[in-house]
Order: C-alpha cells, then sequence, then structure tokens
C-alpha cells in the first residue's frame, strides 16, 4: 500500500533521513520505534508532504506520491495525527470534527462517521460543545484521532499518540488503535517512543537509528530481540 | 478588596503622576515678560484626579477579576449584546428603526454630519476587509492602506486619464485590490506573526513611496485634484446632494459588504481561514490549501480595501499620499481589534466608534487624542474581546443515539 524507497529529507543543510525504506501492506499496523531524533517523525512528515523529501521515492497504492502538496496527499486518502495533538484551541469539539472532514462533501457518511467516532470515544459526545482547548491531554488526543479517522483514511498516520499522557489512558488509547485498525480495515503507520506498547499492538517494526532503518522484523520476534529489548524497552 | 493597601497604592501612584506632569503643567515660562510662572494649583489637581482615577481603576480591575469567577460556563460565552441580537422579538423592531434612521439621516442632519458619517462608513468597509485578513485568517496585516491607496488611485489617474466615471472605476478599483493582495501574498506565504507584519509593514510604505515620488506617474505629493463626484444618472448633482448621493451609495455598499462577509465567514472558505489562524500544522494535515487559503484572505481583504478607496476618492475629490500614511493602517487595525476581531457587528461598532467618537471629541480640542487613547486602554483592559466579541454559530448536535448523560471514563 504504502512504499517508501531510499528517502533522504534534510532540515536546512541537517540530514534527517539517510535513505529510508519501509513497505506498508493494507490493513497492517507498522510501528516505526526509535530514540529520540532517529527521524521517526521526519519520515512521517515526508509521507504527508508537510517536509518534502529531497531525493527518493514514495509511493501509495502504486502511484507516486512524492512531490504532490500536503493537501493532495490528504486527499488520496492519507491523513495524519500530528505529533503533539494539533488540535483547534478556540474550535468546539464538533467543529474540530468538522475540520477533519474538510475534504468531503457526503454529509451522510460525514454523520455516520461522527456517530462512530463518538462511539470509539464516548466521552467526546459529552464534550462536543466544549473548546478543544479545554480538554484534557488525553481528551485532546482522542480528539485528534477522530479528527483523522473524520477524513475517512486509507493510511493513518500517527505520530506518539502517547505523548505526555498517564499510562492507562495511553494503555484505552492503543486499545482503540488496535479496535481502528480491526473494524474499519484502516491500515496504521504508527510512529512511537513506547516500544514496548507499540510492539504489542503492531503486526511488524521498523527499528531508527539515526536517520536509518536498523532492524525490520514481525512484531513479536522485534519484541523478544534481545538488541531491541535492551536498548528500547529497557529490559 | 483590602481597602488600606490598595489606597496607599493610589496614593503612590498620585505621587509619581504629580512628579511627571510637573515641568509641563506648573512651570510656564512666559517669554513675553520673562518671568516664570508658578502654578501650584494644578499639581493639587493632577494630585487629586490622579489618585481617584488609579483608584477607581483597581475597583474595577478587581470587580473584574471577581465577576470572572461568578460567571457561570453559559454566560460565558455569550456577551449581553450577542444574547440581545439571539432575541427574535427586539431585533426586527431595532432593526427597523435602524433601517428608517440610516436612510433619513442625510435628511435630518447636516451635510458636514453626513460627511462624517460617509467617513465613517469607508472604514466600515475598510474594517470590514481587514478583518478578513486579521480576524478570520490570523495574519497580521500591517500595510492594509496600501490597497485603499491603490483604489483612490487607480480611480484619479483612470479618471484623469481616460476619464472614467465612479461606477466603471469601482470594480476595477475592486480588481485591482485584489491583484495587489496576491502580489503581497506571494512572498509572505511563508511567514507568520511578527515577521509578516513588518513584511507588510513594508509594503504599504513601498506603495507609499512610489506615490510619493513617482511624480510623472502618480503626481507626486501634490496629488491629484477635480476627481469628479459619482454623477446621478448624467446629472452633476450639487455639493450638498453629492454628499447624501455618495451616503447612500456607501451604505448600499457597506450593506453587501457586511452581507458577503457574514457568508464569507460560514462558507468553506471561511472555516479554511479559521483552521489556518489557530493551528497551521494541523490545517495542512487536515487538507487545506495552506497557500490557497492565505492568498485568498489577501486578495478578498483586499478587495474592500480597493472599493473603499474609489469611494474616498469620489467623496474629497482630491488625493495626495498623506492620505495613505501608516496611521491609517493602525486606525483600521484598531477597528478590527477593538470591535472584536472576527465579528462583523463588532468591526462595524468599532469602526462608528472610531471615527465618530474624535469627531465630537473635538469640544475638548487639545485633549482630544489623550481621552482618544485613554479610552482605547480602558477598552483594551475591561474588554478585551472588542466591543461585540466573536460568537461563532454554534452546531446543534442532531443525532440522538448520543444522549446528554454523563458517561463513565473508563
Amino acid at each position: 500500500m504504502l512504499k517508501i524507497s531510499d528517502v533522504k529529507t534534510y532540515y536546512g543543510n541537517i540530514q534527517a533521513l539517510k535513505g529510508i525504506n519501509v513497505e506498508i501492506a493494507q490493513g497492517e499496523i507498522i510501528t516505526l520505534i526509535g530514540a529520540n531524533g532517529a527521524g521517526k517523525t521526519t519520515t512521517l512528515m515526508s509521507v504527508s508532504g508537510i517536509v518534502p523529501p529531497r531525493s527518493g521515492d514514495i509511493f501509495f497504492e502504486g502511484n507516486p506520491i512524492t512531490g504532490l502538496k500536503p493537501h493532495e496527499i490528504v486527499e488520496l486518502g492519507i491523513c495524519q495525527v500530528p505529533e503533539g495533538r494539533h488540535i483547534f484551541p478556540y474550535l468546539t469539539v464538533l467543529e474540530n470534527l468538522d475540520m477533519g472532514a474538510f475534504l468531503r462533501k457526503d454529509a451522510d457518511g460525514v454523520r455516520q462517521d461522527r456517530d462512530y467516532v463518538f462511539s470509539l470515544f464516548p466521552i467526546l459526545a459529552n464534550r462536543r460543545h466544549q473548546a478543544g482547548g479545554t480538554l484534557s491531554g488525553g481528551e485532546q488526543q482522542m480528539l485528534a484521532i477522530s479528527r483523522a479517522l473524520m477524513a475517512r483514511p486509507r493510511l493513518l498516520l500517527m505520530d506518539e499518540p502517547s505523548l505526555g499522557l498517564a499510562p492507562l489512558i495511553v494503555r484505552q488509547i492503543f486499545g482503540i488503535i488496535k479496535k481502528i485498525n480491526e473494524e474499519s480495515r484502516t491500515t496504521i503507520f504508527l510512529v512511537e517512543q513506547n516500544a514496548n506498547l507499540a510492539l504489542k499492538i503492531a503486526h511488524r517494526g521498523y527499528v531508527m537509528e539515526n536517520g536509518r532503518i536498523t532492524q525490520t522484523d514481525t512484531a513479536a520476534d522485534l519484541l523478544n530481540n534481545e538488541d531491541v529489548r535492551k536498548a528500547y524497552l529497557g529490559v | 478588596m483590602n481597602l488600606f493597601p490598595e489606597l496607599r497604592k493610589s496614593f503612590i501612584a498620585s505621587l509619581w503622576f504629580m512628579f511627571l506632569t510637573f515641568p509641563i503643567m506648573v512651570i510656564r515660562v512666559n517669554t513675553i515678560e520673562n518671568i516664570v510662572e508658578w502654578r501650584w494649583m494644578n499639581l493639587v489637581f493632577v494630585g487629586i484626579g490622579s489618585f481617584f482615577l488609579s483608584w477607581l481603576w483597581r475597583y474595577l480591575l478587581s470587580r473584574k477579576e471577581m465577576g470572572v469567577n461568578k460567571k457561570t460556563d453559559d454566560q460565558d460565552r455569550t456577551s449581553l449584546v450577542s444574547r440581545l441580537m439571539k432575541n427574535k422579538q427586539l431585533i426586527i423592531p431595532a432593526a427597523a428603526l435602524l433601517a428608517i434612521f440610516t436612510i433619513i439621516f442625510p435628511h435630518i442632519f447636516s451635510t458636514y454630519q453626513t460627511s462624517i458619517m460617509i467617513t465613517a462608513l469607508i472604514y466600515v468597509m475598510l474594517g470590514l476587509g481587514l478583518n478578513i485578513v486579521v480576524g478570520l485568517a490570523g495574519l497580521l496585516d500591517l500595510g492594509y492602506v496600501a490597497f485603499y491607496a491603490v483604489g483612490a488611485y487607480a480611480y484619479g489617474l483612470l479618471n484623469y486619464h481616460f476619464g472614467l466615471g465612479f461606477w466603471t472605476a469601482l470594480p476595477v478599483g475592486a480588481a485591482l485590490g485584489a491583484l495587489f493582495g496576491i502580489l503581497l501574498g506571494f512572498p509572505v506565504l511563508r511567514l507568520r506573526g511578527d515577521y509578516l507584519a513588518i513584511v507588510t509593514l513594508g509594503f504599504g510604505e513601498i506603495i507609499r513611496l512610489i506615490l510619493e515620488n513617482w511624480n510623472e506617474f502618480s503626481f507626486g505629493p501634490s496629488g491629484i485634484a477635480n476627481i469628479p463626484r459619482p454623477s446621478f444618472f448624467g446629472m452633476d448633482l450639487s455639493i450638498q446632494w453629492a454628499t447624501v448621493y455618495i451616503y447612500y451609495i456607501v451604505i448600499g455598499i457597506c450593506c453587501i459588504t457586511i452581507v458577503i462577509v457574514g457568508r464569507l465567514q460560514d462558507s468553506r472558505i471561511g472555516r479554511a481561514w479559521i483552521a489556518l489562524r489557530e493551528d497551521e500544522i494541523a490545517c495542512q494535515a487536515m487538507g487545506i490549501d495552506k497557500a490557497r487559503t492565505k492568498l485568498n484572505a489577501f486578495a478578498l481583504g483586499a478587495t474592500w480595501a480597493g472599493m473603499a478607496g474609489v469611494v474616498f476618492a469620489a467623496k474629497t475629490t482630491f488625493i495626495n499620499p498623506a492620505s495613505f500614511t501608516i496611521w491609517e493602517s493602525i486606525i483600521i487595525l484598531c477597528i478590527v481589534v477593538l470591535g472584536g476581531m472576527g465579528s462583523v457587528v463588532g468591526v462595524v461598532s468599532g469602526a462608528l466608534v472610531l471615527i465618530l467618537l474624535p469627531e465630537y471629541l473635538r469640544a475638548f480640542s487639545e485633549y482630544r487624542l489623550l481621552i482618544f487613547g485613554a479610552i482605547l486602554i480602558f477598552m483594551m483592559v475591561f474588554r478585551p474581546g472588542g466591543i461585540v466579541s466573536d460568537v461563532r454559530r454554534v452546531y446543534r448536535f442532531e443525532s440522538s443515539a448520543m444522549d446528554d448523560k454523563p458517561q463513565e471514563y473508563s
């Protein structure tokens, strides 16, 4: 479904990605784990076009998407949950969700999806007239995920959904990520620091270090891999 | 409120004020008789005045802070004015009264009053235009006056060279405004906040300097004179009737502006603007074309400035670069911020207050701008959201599947 081949991305003169290869099949949850500054977020930004790669190719469902504008990539069905949530603070929960469906014109489908995300996160339904900025961190993360789902993406890019949240809420959110993948067959590309949890819900994983992919395996094998356990799982 | 420390603070403030104003309020050098006059009474007045004003200030501030605590969540969202505006029984007669008043205004008041009103209404248009850029899209534009100048000079020059009339120049001015808006928009696509403000400030100055120095093109500082007022079906009107006629034209354009801006606000473009204002990264992640949205905002905002410029040229019949200084940009920005960013009613009332107030404060002669400044400071401290703050349309959730029972957060 998504194929990243030899992508190199720079911030000015600083090379963040030194030739990345990732392949994601339809319906998978793929996780990308690694330390701070490894280039995980940059990988997502390259896919979504917000930080376009300088060289290399990205294919989505066989078609090259390298060099497309961010909004054109969203139109193709790739939606991003940005790191640090980035909800619209002064818009209500409902308006935030409506912004997620900005490119859609099927009012009925949008309404259905709104009911669907409210069934995933009932707390958002209670808070629907509240401004996004007044929600707690966990609720904001839920809202960010819901907003991305409102675009009805075929590929959902998630950047550190566990950032700054209590362990209990993190576990709840990860449960829902798995549920979204199982129920609507949405392919999910999950970038995470919390390697343990991410590998538990993912099918396959990639390990990243200093802008390079160093290991790739099924999630179960990575969880048992001695090096990975030492470096990222703290065992 | 603890009385004693508050009074002490006010006392210190008044001492400080007495010290500060001592050189200008007390000492006066009489150059004719070569003596220095000591006006000690003024010192007493300043002391007493500043003491009470400082005390009043503290009292209002503390009341404001207590008031915030008392307000419930529901009241907090809607101000008195917006609650009044929702009241259907009140709004229709009020609107009718307002309409009648606006229509008969030039017939019951003097030409001078009508003329002031026209100026205020021109600023209503400018304010609504800038509101798109600053209030909705959140792009701080300090060079907005440039588009106003473009409109005014478009009419002046087109009339001078080709004899174009007001009605032909109006759409041309609007189109030129939009064109210049896009022209400014391109280089600033990547900028935000302070940087954007400075670039737009520079743009505004460039336009003014070009008009001032390119003598062959714009006749430099001497400007363009004898610009015709709009003619009434080919008839030339006397000054008095032309003023009335322009008044009705401006009222008409203002109404159209209000309707269009109001509609824009609730449209897809409007939502994209608001998203852009709130969070740029999220806006891109939602599939909004950032570049196009910004250019839209600049172009549509500048369109109204271009039209206002044409009307301004027709009203004054004389334009020169001195009318398009940075001060004008600041006033328009004040109208938007003071009236209430993003709120149409707010911007309209802001324009009326800000333009009419200095005119009617003429009775206070040299203290006019002092009082004006004090009102601005007061407004921003006690009503930071503006005269009528923006209340966006509340979307009701129509599905019955979700009830309002508080659910357990597990």
